[in-house]
């Protein structure tokens, strides 16, 4: 019985890790796009705002603001509006671990 | 196959059509010889050279990859109406591929594509052929010339250019706009979509307008669009014109130009003959005709009908083709392509490890249009993957500027320097 708790839990820390690696990749290619703009892993090499390290609360902060209007923006508001607040979530994990250049 | 090379090579001494095995598979050599896994690109264009980098990016290298490009440097078609424009030369656009080499370790081919297998994983070129566990076609566009009689690529390279990618045509052009005297018309004819670069057409009138507007002021700009209407960014091109450019640009739909006359620069519509003194033709367009070696085309026999999960061709499996060449709901755009080419990239990793690609692909567009010398116009959007409808479609929010602002004109400079390092650094 302990034995089979144990091996519960040891089976669902596997499966945790199996499923966070397939979210990150997920991630990683929703952040992919973005790089046209904000350039390779979100360094941008100017003008559009370097993402990489950015701290997730900001991120996602903004990305509300734009879609809500409370940041005006050329482009991002309508950007932001494609995207669900699951998402905002992903990018700004993706983003806030990648290394500024 | 059951034809043995025996059989080649008394069919051939007997005279009996070689012709029949393109790319001469039985002598080629191979190339580089292949030891693990590889994937084979062909075209470094956005969607090729973002695919071979990012292949290695995301595989930890561990993944070969060949990249077959025919042309010695990258030259960007975004942005190259600014060249028409003077805010550009086409060195300013021109970049090398040696970093893709260099940081990356993509084994750059230099030759053009004469053949493709699909059963033996096989791509020919004049001097040898190369092995391949997937192949990524990015192949571009190609223009259907017989679809306008009198045009064909030496009138184009020579005379009626389209410029519609981005080289010597190009300049071309601009040296026919600086030849053209005060007073006298550049015509651009405009083909049905779907086509490369939805609003690029509408971007070169009003940078071919801005150059007038400032040397040649008496000179007019006629565009003859086969569409019925100004197929992207209407409202935001329409004021330019009429803002910037006041009498200046004539747009005329339902213009579609099936005849030309190379001599006196006159291009034929169904209504009338319209004369220029520089004239410039878009033809239709279609997949690149390495499309067609491998008979990817299956949509109306121009487009590449594909997965979108993964990118993989309708036709061959282990075949993927990216960018403007795929049939989709998608711009053809260099944004789109290079985002085409990361699904495609990831998918592909997944795929050879045999493991299952990303369920719900997620890509955006960014689009910008220089309307002046410093002002742009754009139009973004969000593309989902819909399993129901197995396409991509269009998320909520997507739209175009308010106005045109020299602030966006100022972004689209850094969107250019973001994504040519994205695709090439």
């Amino acid at each position: 019985m302990i034995m089979s708790r144990t091996l519960l839990v040891v089976f669902g820390m596997l499966f945790c890790t199996a499923a966070q690696a397939e979210v990150d990749k997920h991630a990683r290619n929703l952040a992919a796009s973005c790089s046209a703009c904000h350039g390779t892993d979100g360094n941008s090499e100017g003008g559009m705002p370097v993402l990489a390290a950015l701290d997730k609360v900001l991120f996602v902060n903004q990305m509300k603001d734009f879609k809500s209007g409370a940041r005006p923006a050329t482009v991002m508001h309508q950007h932001a509006k494609g995207y669900t607040d699951e998402e905002y979530e992903l990018l700004a994990d993706f983003f806030a671990a990648q290394k500024r250049h | 196959m059951s034809f043995s090379r025996r059989d080649f090579l008394k069919a051939s001494a007997a005279g009996i059509v070689i012709g029949a095995f393109p790319g001469l598979a039985f002598a080629s050599s191979e190339l580089i010889k292949k030891k693990g896994q590889r994937v084979v690109v062909v075209g470094g264009g956005f969607g090729g050279a973002t695919a071979a980098k990012y292949i290695r990016k995301w595989s930890n290298n561990k993944i070969e990859v060949v990249l077959i490009e025919r042309n010695p440097m990258f030259i960007s078609c975004p942005m190259s109406n600014t060249v028409l424009g003077g805010g550009r030369t086409i060195d300013d656009l021109t970049m090398s591929y040696d970093e893709l080499k260099k940081k990356y370790g993509i084994k750059l081919v230099k030759g053009e594509v004469t053949a493709i297998d699909p059963e033996k994983q096989t791509v020919m070129l004049a001097d040898g052929h190369l092995k391949y566990d997937r192949l990524i076609v990015s192949p571009g566009v190609d223009f259907m010339y017989d679809k306008v009689e009198g045009l064909n690529e030496s009138v184009a390279n020579t005379s009626i250019t389209h410029a519609w990618k981005a080289g010597a045509q190009t300049v071309l052009l601009r040296k026919q706009l600086e030849a053209m005297p005060d007073g006298g018309v550049f015509a651009i004819s405009i083909p049905k979509g779907p086509y490369r670069c939805p609003p690029g057409p509408y971007e070169r009138a009003c940078q071919v307008a801005h150059y007038f507007k400032a040397n040649k002021p008496k000179s007019k700009v006629l565009i003859l669009d086969a569409n019925p209407d100004i197929v992207s960014k209407k409202g935001l091109f329409m004021a330019a014109w009429n803002e910037l450019y006041p009498g200046m640009v004539e747009y005329r739909p339902n213009a579609l130009v099936s005849k030309v006359d190379v001599a006196s620069k006159t291009a034929k519509t169904e209504f009338d003959d319209v004369k220029a003194d520089v004239l410039n033709v878009l033809p239709p367009m279609k997949a690149g005709a390495v499309a067609d070696m491998a008979g990817l085309a299956n949509v109306d026999g121009r487009w590449c009908g594909v997965d979108f999960l993964t990118y993989e061709s309708k036709v061959h499996k282990g075949i993927h083709v990216i960018g403007d060449a795929v049939s989709a709901a998608l711009p053809k755009s260099g944004h789109m392509a290079t985002s085409q080419a990361k699904v495609c990239a990831a998918a592909v990793i997944e795929l050879m490890q045999d493991k299952q690609p990303d369920q719900n692909p997620t890509i955006a567009n960014t689009c910008y249009s220089m309307v002046s010398g410093n002002e742009a116009v754009h139009v973004a959007n969000v593309y989902r993957f819909n399993a129901e409808k197995q396409a991509m479609i269009s998320a909520e929010g997507g739209g175009v500027s308010a106005k045109r602002s020299e602030l966006e004109g100022a972004f689209a400079g850094y969107w250019l320097k973001n994504i040519l390092n994205d695709v090439l650094l």
